[in-house]
């Protein structure tokens, strides 16, 4: 089923620019897969080489975060929205 | 490209720097990506209260809200920029394992509470390392 993508500002170069991407997809990781074949430069960027979503990626189904939810396993009906927001961290050492 | 700092924004940085040392600081940088200028920082809240010294976190939630504040204003998101307490101005390995892509990270070294040296860096794309890119005006502050 289609659902939407909402690419932030750091990723949008991967995806020709565009603040959102349909593509078809029953649950959130598999969504997420779906996103990355189609542009797979943005790959290393949302996961790790584990396959494990990087720590700064969290993903939003409507306003709840997957996390809180079913995690990848989260299911999607037609329609939803899937939001990529970015935290940032770091630190000296 | 490089990194611009104009108006207010380098002195902004560095005062957010020395107020909070000897914690860490973070804040975004915002202007115009494709001219590579900053023109507005915003301070952010530092959530890593386990480990201030060293370590700065910002959740999705505070920060979406913050660069939605800015975006409202016409602004883009150039980058981040936090500060390093006594420690140089050098990207560590967790630094470079937390950072987006096409973004500028702007650190800011503090020695004994004063600003010492500032550098700006930006992800290789296959995220091994982080290269600096030319900062103006980057020479460090006067004494």
């Amino acid at each position: 089923m289609s659902v939407n993508i909402l690419i932030p500002t750091a990723l949008r170069g991967y995806v020709g620019g565009v603040s959102s991407v349909p593509v078809s997809a029953d649950t959130a990781g598999a969504a997420l897969d779906a996103l990355t074949t189609a542009h797979p430069a943005l790959a290393t960027h949302l996961r790790t080489p584990e396959g494990k979503l990087r720590s700064f990626v969290n993903v939003y189904k409507g306003h709840e975060d997957i996390r809180h939810l079913q995690k990848e396993a989260t299911p999607l009906s037609a329609g939803d929205t899937l939001t990529i927001v970015p935290s940032i961290a770091g630190g000296a050492r | 490209m490089g990194l611009r700092l104009e108006g207010s924004a380098r002195a902004d940085i560095l005062a957010h720097a020395e107020a909070g040392y000897p914690h860490e600081v973070v804040g975004i940088l915002a202007g115009s990506r494709a001219a590579g200028v900053v023109t507005r920082v915003a301070a952010l809240v530092n959530e890593r209260a386990d480990s201030l010294a060293n370590r700065y976190a910002v959740g999705p939630l505070a920060l979406a809200r913050a660069e939605a504040a800015l975006e409202a204003e016409g602004l883009e998101i150039v980058g981040y920029y936090h500060s390093h307490p006594d420690h140089p101005s050098r990207y560590s390995d967790f630094d470079r394992d937390h950072a987006l892509p096409n973004m500028s990270y702007l650190i800011v070294s503090v020695r004994a509470g004063r600003a010492d040296t500032l550098q700006s860096w930006r992800l290789r794309e296959d995220r091994s390392v982080m290269d600096e890119e030319p900062l103006s005006p980057g020479v460090p502050p006067c004494p």
